[in-house]
């Protein structure tokens, strides 16, 4: 598992995208800068649309780690 | 000893879902819906007051005039509801006890979340859509910009919906070419189906229609014309419309029986609350992952109404559930639109823009008064 200390998960398995990334994008809305925020996604789009917001909002994408059915994404609110 | 079922919110859901329990119940249910206004709004029709397309008066009518004979209407807002005593507490400090309760009770607008906000435009309530259309009459030419102030919304498709209908507009009035249209979007696409935004996109470009993606509104000056997104980016408006955030109603903050954004918590196939087995949800109200529309509360009421009126006549309850069905109309302009049909585990499929779909939403639009509130179309 992560060594880093997570602030708050969100499991959106199961959620059809868009689903996945607009609760990653509310998480951030009303975090900290510095939080760190877990998002499990087994939705395709989510390994595009993800990275390519965190990379667009300047936010930092900690790691991308692919498990049974689903993929962890762990991402630095930077900003 | 009839059962007590109590419908709050007279929208799309409630009012047909009340009507379709009295029917079927074989007068074994006593039915009410309490209604905050007493008057139905038909809200897809926000969009074409919006451009001129249509007259507010034309959007509503008396809920009483909609619902059964058997159906009784009581006008008051719900305050609270007390699950443990099962009852319903009124504005006016009236109770209605319940043995069955569906909630319908929408979502609400809250253009404050979000800094400066209040000073746009918006098409998402009666009023804001007058005041937009009289903002488009007065406009002669510059920079308008449709943004996403929070997700999610209704009606998914309907930002790209009013920048089609809006082009339409501009263009009849011999003012396209003084006008620039930007559209920004929260997702990296047109709006959030794929396969939809793939067959619109191309037309957004061929009508001259910017589309900035990733664009999620944080706030707005009203002084500057300026409105600047999550991502960190500015863009300048003469006329800003945006979709206003949304949130559940208070009452269900009040009662404990929603999440943090008020959206009340059921399961996603029965609609049945997660903690109270004679609570149910519907429409708008709910915390599923589906679109808000009025599509789904249509589909939603019919599969609440066969729960309730299997549970009341002491049967087993349906095993047909709710499967995520939506299917919606998208106005592509210039007298086209497409369809939107999908299900939780059916992936969205549109036809290619035509004239009829843009005549079959047209046609739903004014025939609705006299079918989905009734429970005539499946």
């Amino acid at each position: 598992m992560f060594a880093m200390q997570i602030d708050k998960t969100i499991d959106a398995r199961g959620m059809a995208c868009p689903g996945p990334l607009m609760n990653l994008i509310g998480a951030i809305r009303q975090g900290q800068v510095g939080q760190v925020f877990e998002v499990l996604s087994s939705d395709e789009g989510s390994k595009t649309d993800i990275p390519a917001w965190v990379a667009k909002a300047k936010h930092e994408l900690v790691e991308v780690v692919q498990d049974h059915g689903y993929t962890h994404f762990v991402v630095r609110k930077a900003r | 000893m009839a059962a007590q079922v109590l419908v709050l919110g007279g929208g799309v859901g409630g009012t047909m879902c009340a009507n379709v329990i009295a029917k079927r119940s074989g007068g074994r249910a006593h039915v009410t819906v309490v209604d905050a206004t007493g008057i139905h709004v038909f809200q897809p029709g926000f969009l074409y007051v919006a451009v001129g397309q249509e007259r507010p008066s034309a959007l509503q009518r008396s809920e009483a005039s909609l619902l059964r004979h058997d159906v009784r209407l009581v006008v008051d807002r719900a305050r609270k509801v007390d699950p443990a005593a099962k009852r319903v507490i009124l504005a006016s400090g009236r109770t209605l006890p319940y043995d069955e309760l569906v909630i319908a009770t929408g979502s609400r607008t809250v253009m404050d979340e979000v800094p400066g906000a209040r000073s746009a435009h918006d098409f998402y309530t009666m009023a804001g859509a007058v005041q937009l259309f009289k903002a488009l009459e007065a406009f002669d030419g510059g920079m308008i910009v449709i943004g996403v102030a929070g997700i999610p919304y209704k009606c998914p498709p309907a930002p790209v919906e009013f920048a089609f209908l809006l082009d339409d507009y501009l263009r009849a009035r011999g003012i396209r070419n003084k006008t620039e249209v930007k559209l920004l979007s929260p997702l990296n696409r047109a709006f959030t189906i794929e396969a939809t935004s793939k067959l619109v996109q191309p037309i957004l470009a061929e009508r001259g229609i910017e589309l900035t993606s990733f664009f999620n509104v944080e706030s707005v000056d009203p002084m500057a014309k300026t409105v600047t997104s999550l991502e960190g980016e500015t863009v300048s408006y003469d006329l800003l419309v945006l979709v206003p955030p949304h949130r559940g109603q208070k009452v269900i903050e009040d009662s404990g029986l929603g999440d943090e954004r008020g959206w009340i918590t059921v399961d996603k196939n029965t609609l049945k609350h997660e903690k109270f087995p004679d609570i149910w949800a519907i429409g708008d109200a709910t915390s599923i992952p589906i679109s808000k529309s009025g599509s789904v509360a249509h589909y939603e009421a019919s599969v609440v109404a066969d729960e309730i009126v299997a549970a009341i006549r002491g049967e087993a309850a349906p095993t047909h559930v709710y499967d995520g069905k939506v299917m919606c109309f998208l106005e592509t302009g210039q007298g086209q639109a497409t369809t939107i049909r999908f299900d939780y585990t059916h992936p969205p499929v549109s036809p290619r823009p035509a004239r009829i779909w843009h005549w079959g939403k047209a046609v739903f639009n004014k025939t609705y008064w006299h079918t989905v509130p009734q429970g005539r179309l499946p």
